[in-house]
C-alpha cells in the first residue's frame, strides 16, 4: 500500500463535475478517482475507464452451473446409482431442466457477487481511506494524484477554476487494509518522508 | 441550472417536496439515527411474543411428533403447506419490483424496492420453516440435499418436483439476499460516514464492506445489478412455477392442472404486492416517508393488484370451465362438489377465496379508490386473506374426499399447534421487518438520488418551461448552454 499525495476537490453538482473532469484530463492531471454518492451515467466514459467485464464472468459462471447440474444428475442417475423410478428413463432431460436452471442462476449470481467484491476489494472488516465523508452523501469528490511533475498549488488553483467548492491536499494510503471504522488506525504513519 | 436529465411533465414526480441530495440522506437516515419510538417497541415486542408462541408450538411438534397437527388420512397436507405456499407467494413481490421493474426501467421502483426486497427475504425465511418442520425428524433434514453418503449412496430423486422446490427456494433465497445486500452496500456506507457513535461506526463499517463510491465501483455495481436483475427475472417466475409443479405434476383431481404455473405466478405477485402495500402504508406513516413513498407509488401498485387479481380470476374460471368441459368425473367432483357446492363441508372457503381475490380487487378500477389509503390498507389485508384461502382450497378441498368414500376424512381443522406455528411465522416476519426498519435504510438512498434530478418535484418544476417552448428554440438554447 503506497502512501501518496493527493489534491482533492469537492463538487456540489454533477453538472459542474462533468466539464471539470474533461478539463482536468485535458490539462494533463492524473485523476486518481472520482467518488460519488450515486451512480452517474457517463462518468466512467468521461474518465476514460473501460467497460467492465463482469457480465462475461457472470456468463461463464452460469455455464459452469449448467454443466455441473447436467453432469451431476447424469452421472448420478446413469453411472453412480441407476435407480428405477417407476420405470422412467435414466436420461430424463425434461425433468432435469428445473434444477439445471436453478443451478445456472445460483452459480452465476454467487460467482458474480464474489467477483464484484474481489474486484472492488470489498469485504467485512476491510478499511479504506475516504477522501471526503460526504462523498457518500451529497458531494462529488475528484481526487488528483500528485506525480513528480504535479505542482500542488497549481493543481489547487486549477480545481478552483473548474468549479470545485472545497479543495485540500491529503497524504493517504491507497488500497485497503484490515481494520475497523471506529478505530482510526492506518498501517503506516503519514510522514512526508514516507511518500513514494 | 443546467440539468443533465429530462423527464416529461406528463409523468408525476416520484419524490415530492423540495429535496436536494443531502436532504434525501437526512430524511432516510433519520429513523436509523434516532432512538426507536414507543410504537416501534410495542410492535417489536408483540412480534417477538408471536415468535415465542411459534417456537413453543414447533418445539411441541418436534417433541411429540407431527401427530400434534390434525393432518389425517387423506389430508396429508393441511395448514403447513398452505402457509408455505402463501408465504412463498408473498415473497415474490420484492424480486419482481427490484428485478423485473429494473429491466423495464420503471423509475417508481426506487421508492419501494428496498423494503419490498427485505420483505421478500423474510417471507421466504418464513416459508422455508413449514416444509422443514413438516419433516417430523428435522434433525435429518439435510437428507434433502444431494451429497455422497453411506446409505448406498442413495441419492435424492432429481425427477421429483419436491426436490426441484428445494433447489428453487434455496436459490431464490440466496439470489434475493445477494441482490438486496449489494444494493444496500452504498447506503450502509452513507450511514457509516455520518455515524458519530462508536458502535454505529463499527457496525456499518463492517456491514458496508469498505464501500467508497469510486466511479469504477459504481460502474461494476450497475453491471452487477443489471445482470442480477436479468437472472432474477426468470428465477422469480420459475420459483412459483416449480411450487405449482408440486401439485400440477401429481394425479390428484383438482391439482392435475396445466394452468397452474402462470396462475400461481400471477397469484404470487398479487399477494406479494398486497403485503408490500400493508407494510409500506405503515412504514411511510411511522417513519414520515410520505414524500418518497407517494400516492403515485400506491396508485401504481394498486394497478398491479387489479391486473394480477383479474388474471387469477380468469384462471379460476378457466379451471371451472375445463372441469366441466373435460368431462372427467373425478375432476368434476373436486370442483363442483368439493369447492363450488357451498353446502359441502369446506364449500365456504371457496367463496371466501372468490370474493376476496376476484370480486373485491375490482374496486381498484377506480382511480379514487386506488389513491385512497384506507381502502388500500383494507384491500391489502383482504387480498392476503383471499390468497391464503386460495391455497387452502387448492390443497385441502382436493384431498379431503378422495376416490374411496370410506377413507374420507373427518372435517379438517387445525390444532392449536398448527395455528401457533403459523402465528409464529408472523412473529418471525415482523420481528425481522422491525429490526430492518430500525437498522437499515428502508429506501434505497443512492437510487433515489439517481432519479432525483429527473423525477423530483422541485426539479421537474424547474424544467417545466421546456415543454411550452418550440423545439427549435429549446434546441438552440440548450446548445448554447454548454
Amino acid at each position: 500500500m503506497a502512501v501518496k499525495k493527493f489534491v482533492v476537490g469537492c463538487f456540489d453538482d454533477e453538472a459542474v463535475l462533468f466539464p471539470a473532469v474533461k478539463k482536468t484530463r485535458s490539462a494533463g492531471y492524473k485523476i486518481h478517482d472520482v467518488y460519488t454518492p450515486m451512480p452517474i451515467h457517463g462518468l466512467d466514459k468521461a474518465l476514460g475507464l473501460r467497460e467492465t467485464s463482469l457480465h462475461t464472468a457472470g456468463f461463464i459462471y452460469g455455464i459452469t452451473g449448467t454443466t455441473t447440474a447436467l453432469a451431476g444428475i447424469g452421472w448420478i442417475f446413469n453411472a453412480d446409482w441407476p435407480l428405477n423410478y417407476g420405470g422412467k428413463s435414466h436420461f430424463d432431460l425434461p425433468a432435469w431442466i428445473p434444477i439445471t436452471f436453478e443451478l445456472t442462476v445460483l452459480f452465476s449470481a454467487v460467482g458474480m457477487v464474489l467477483t464484484f467484491c474481489y474486484l472492488c476489494q470489498m469485504a467485512p472488516f476491510v478499511r479504506k481511506h475516504h477522501f471526503h465523508l460526504r462523498a457518500t452523501d451529497d458531494k462529488f469528490v475528484m481526487v488528483i494524484e500528485c506525480t513528480d511533475k504535479t505542482n500542488e498549488t497549481e493543481a489547487q488553483a486549477f480545481l478552483q477554476s473548474v468549479g470545485a467548492t472545497e479543495i485540500n491536499v491529503q497524504v493517504a494510503e491507497t488500497g485497503w487494509w484490515l481494520g475497523r471504522y471506529d478505530k482510526d488506525k492506518t498501517p503506516f504513519e503519514h510522514k512526508g518522508a514516507a511518500l513514494v | 441550472m443546467a440539468s443533465l436529465k429530462y423527464e416529461s411533465q406528463v409523468r408525476p414526480p416520484l419524490v415530492s417536496g423540495d429535496k436536494d441530495y443531502h436532504q434525501v440522506t437526512e430524511d432516510i437516515v433519520r429513523p436509523i439515527e434516532a432512538s426507536p419510538s414507543r410504537s416501534w417497541w410495542v410492535g417489536f415486542l408483540v412480534s417477538v411474543g408471536f415468535l415465542c408462541f411459534g417456537i413453543v408450538s414447533v418445539t411441541h411438534e418436534v417433541i411429540f411428533g407431527v401427530g400434534q397437527w390434525n393432518l389425517n388420512k387423506t389430508v396429508g397436507w393441511g395448514w403447513d403447506i398452505t402457509n408455505f405456499v402463501w408465504w412463498v407467494g408473498i415473497g415474490h413481490a420484492g424480486t419482481l419490483i427490484s428485478a423485473i421493474l429494473l429491466l423495464f426501467r420503471q423509475g417508481w421502483r426506487t421508492g419501494v424496492n428496498r423494503a419490498a426486497e427485505a420483505m421478500t427475504i423474510f417471507a421466504v425465511m418464513c416459508a422455508g420453516q413449514f416444509p422443514i418442520w413438516h419433516m417430523g425428524r428435522v434433525w435429518l433434514c439435510f437428507f434433502i440435499f444431494p451429497y455422497p453418503n453411506t446409505r448406498g449412496p442413495v441419492w435424492v430423486n432429481f425427477n421429483s418436483p419436491l426436490l426441484w422446490d428445494v433447489f428453487a427456494i434455496s436459490t431464490y433465497f440466496t439470489v434475493s439476499l445477494l441482490f438486496w445486500y449489494c444494493g444496500l452496500l452504498p447506503d450502509l456506507a452513507t450511514v457509516r460516514d455520518r455515524a458519530k457513535l462508536k458502535w454505529r461506526k463499527m457496525f456499518y463499517g463492517v456491514a458496508s464492506f469498505g464501500w467508497s463510491g469510486s466511479t469504477k465501483h459504481w460502474q461494476r455495481h450497475e453491471a452487477l445489478s443489471l445482470v442480477l436483475a436479468g437472472l432474477a427475472t426468470p428465477l422469480v417466475l420459475s420459483v412459483h412455477t416449480i411450487v405449482s409443479f408440486d401439485f400440477a405434476t401429481s394425479v390428484i383431481p383438482g391439482w392435475h392442472t396445466t394452468i397452474f404455473p402462470p396462475y400461481f405466478v400471477a397469484g404470487a405477485i398479487f399477494s406479494g404486492f398486497a403485503m408490500v402495500q400493508t407494510l409500506l402504508l405503515v412504514t411511510r406513516k411511522v417513519l414520515h416517508l410520505e414524500e418518497y413513498i407517494t400516492i403515485e407509488h400506491i396508485d401504481v401498485m394498486n394497478k398491479v393488484i387489479v391486473l394480477t387479481g383479474s388474471i387469477v380470476g380468469c384462471a379460476y374460471l378457466t379451471e371451472l370451465f375445463i372441469a366441466w368441459y373435460g368431462q372427467n368425473k373425478f375432476e368434476g367432483w373436486a370442483f363442483f362438489q368439493n369447492r363450488v357446492n357451498i353446502n359441502s363441508p369446506l364449500g365456504w372457503s371457496y367463496y371466501i377465496m372468490m370474493s376476496c381475490n376476484v370480486l373485491s380487487p375490482q374496486i381498484f378500477w377506480f382511480r379514487k379508490m386506488r389513491r385512497n389509503l384506507t381502502v388500500t390498507m383494507f384491500m391489502s389485508v383482504i387480498v392476503n386473506i383471499g390468497m391464503w384461502f386460495e391455497r387452502f382450497v387448492i390443497i385441502v378441498t382436493s384431498i379431503y374426499r378422495d376416490y374411496v368414500p370410506s377413507s374420507w376424512s373427518t372435517y379438517y381443522r387445525p390444532t392449536i399447534w398448527e395455528v401457533g406455528f403459523y402465528m409464529g411465522t408472523f412473529g418471525l416476519f415482523f420481528t425481522c421487518y422491525f429490526l430492518f426498519s430500525k437498522f437499515f435504510p428502508v429506501i434505497a438512498i443512492a437510487e433515489i438520488k439517481h432519479i432525483l434530478k429527473r423525477s423530483g418535484a422541485n426539479y421537474k418544476e424547474e424544467m417545466g418551461g421546456a415543454e411550452s417552448e418550440s423545439v427549435e428554440e429549446f434546441a438552440h438554447e440548450y446548445a448554447h448552454k454548454h
